[in-house]
């Protein structure tokens, strides 16, 4: 029986998928700034931080809200548990992105460009497209989405690992200033704490979905 | 109708019903101290507090019930319905009733026809005609969500209908003279899950039109159900406010404690 209560859980998905999706964008725009030399959209990037902080917090409120007068059980619980965790993962990915657009601002004010690019393009894409599919099969439903997403999340890990050699490869040392090969380690340490969000949000739903 | 989610202000910006300093007596026991809150119009209210608090004796002042009860007496204090002292000597006790109906704890139909059941009421109020009776009966068991489960069977006894249309029936009836407000006194404590969620959601969709206070002793039923909640204890009202205060942050360690089970 649907009762009158239930269109506040539709109220939090809806809540969880808008955060989500601030998230997912957040990620993408401060990578592209940092590659596209564009220190308008590195800003852009940092001025959503506050919007995701407040969504994050407005859905903690809510979940406890629903707990305490709603007494969920079975799948309403889990749903409220899911959306407390994953909120916590969205503002995180929201956290990196800020880390990555204020490293963009010091990286453009100083040397005007980037240099270190590596793969840093084509890691910040997988990273973001697992949060997109974490999002989808949210969405959806989708177990086995949820599974590809965390299969995939290794990619990502391969990625961080690869740019880690080549910053310490010879080459690099003599091609890049110490300041610039650290900034690229920590953005690709960023990229890499993102796809690890990806996959939480995917183990959540996995749980969401069958309980375990 | 107040938007999900959005916190309530503390007191209602629209009382229907306005107590001040009252007091309760029955003979030389008082029962209720001092209790002074206003009522939400189109709003639910629920009052909680352990057996024997003076809930049920708190509600009957508002429709002035405990009137039929010997020896009792009020040594102060007011209670205002839509600005009108209610206790006012020049006050019609029988047209409050009007105003303030009531649903009892066991569902209480008349040994009579479902349609009689409502019927009855409207005939009393001097409404004769057929049609426009039938008509109103179809409205109230509409009302009341119980015009699809009963419409082929209106000539059937009330008494043979389950426990949670019975009281359904009796929301109905009480709708029968299209009161302002309906007070409920643990409406739902002899029904099983499914008829206390079904009369759950009739008092949700009620409250769209008619101001309801609500006594109750289950505590999850005051949270998801009203809007407010006053909690009582020994006779004094020890915390009223949103439901958002009462549940999830009350002021007072006595409500915590009540509200949480951790009580005695
Ligand atoms: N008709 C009565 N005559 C005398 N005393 C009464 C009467 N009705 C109630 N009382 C007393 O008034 C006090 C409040 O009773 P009331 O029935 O209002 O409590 P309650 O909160 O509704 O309790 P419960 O949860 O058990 O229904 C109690 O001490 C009770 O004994
Ligand atoms: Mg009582």
């Amino acid at each position: 029986m649907q009762r009158y209560f239930h269109d506040e859980l539709q109220d939090l998905r809806n809540k969880l998928i808008l955060l989500g999706e601030k998230s997912h964008e957040a990620a993408r725009l401060s990578v592209e700034s940092l590659l596209d030399n564009d220190l308008e959209q590195a800003e852009k990037t940092l001025a959503l931080d506050d919007s995701i902080d407040a969504l994050e917090k407005e859905i903690g409120h809510a979940c406890t809200r629903y707990i305490s007068l709603r007494s969920p059980v079975s799948t309403d619980l889990r749903l409220i548990l899911v959306a407390l965790k994953a909120s916590h993962d969205f503002e995180r990915v929201g956290d990196e992105a800020h880390t990555i657009a204020r490293k963009t601002r010091d990286i453009l004010t100083r040397e005007g460009r980037f240099k270190p690019s590596l793969k840093i393009r084509e890691m910040s894409r997988l990273s973001c497209k697992l949060i997109h599919d974490a999002i989808t099969c949210f969405v959806e439903e989708d177990i086995e989405k949820a599974k590809a997403v965390i299969a995939l999340d290794r990619e990502v890990d391969a990625l961080n690992n690869y740019h880690y050699e080549a910053l310490a490869s010879k080459e690099l040392k003599k091609a890049l200033t110490d300041a610039s090969r650290f900034d690229a380690i920590l953005v690709s340490k960023a990229i890499e704490r993102i796809g690890d969000h990806a996959k939480n949000l995917a183990n959540e739903v996995i749980f969401l979905l069958n309980g375990d | 109708m107040n938007p999900k989610n959005t916190p309530l202000p503390s007191n209602p910006t629209n009382p229907i019903i306005e107590v001040r300093d009252f007091n309760f007596m029955y003979g030389s026991a008082q029962a209720l101290y001092d209790i002074s809150l206003d009522i939400g119009e189109k709003e639910v209210t629920a009052l909680i507090g352990p057996s024997g608090c003076g809930k049920s004796t708190f509600l009957r002042c508002f429709n002035r019930m405990n009137d039929l009860i010997d020896n009792t007496r009020i040594p102060g204090g007011t209670i205002k319905i839509s600005d009108v002292d209610i206790y006012h000597k020049d006050i019609d006790v029988i047209e409050l009733r009007k105003h303030v109906g009531m649903v009892f704890q066991k569902s209480n139909p008349f040994p009579k026809s479902i349609y009689e059941n409502i019927a009855y009421g409207l005939r009393i109020q001097g409404i004769k005609r057929k049609n426009e009776i039938d008509q109103v009966v179809e409205e109230c068991l509409r009302g009341a969500a119980l015009w699809d489960e009963v419409k082929d069977r209106l000539s059937d006894s009330a008494l043979g209908m389950s426990g949670g249309q019975q009281q359904r029936l009796c929301i109905a009836r009480a709708l029968a003279v299209k009161p302002k407000i309906i007070l409920m006194d643990e409406p739902c404590s002899a029904l099983d899950p499914v008829a206390t969620a079904k009369v759950e959601e009739l008092i949700h969709v009620l409250k769209e039109n008619y101001t309801i206070v609500i006594v109750t002793h289950n505590m999850q039923q005051a949270a998801r159900l009203s809007d407010r909640t006053a909690f009582f204890y020994l006779g004094k009202l020890i915390e009223y406010g949103p439901n958002e205060q009462v549940f999830m942050n009350p002021e007072n360690p006595k409500t915590e404690a009540y509200v949480s089970g951790r009580f005695g």
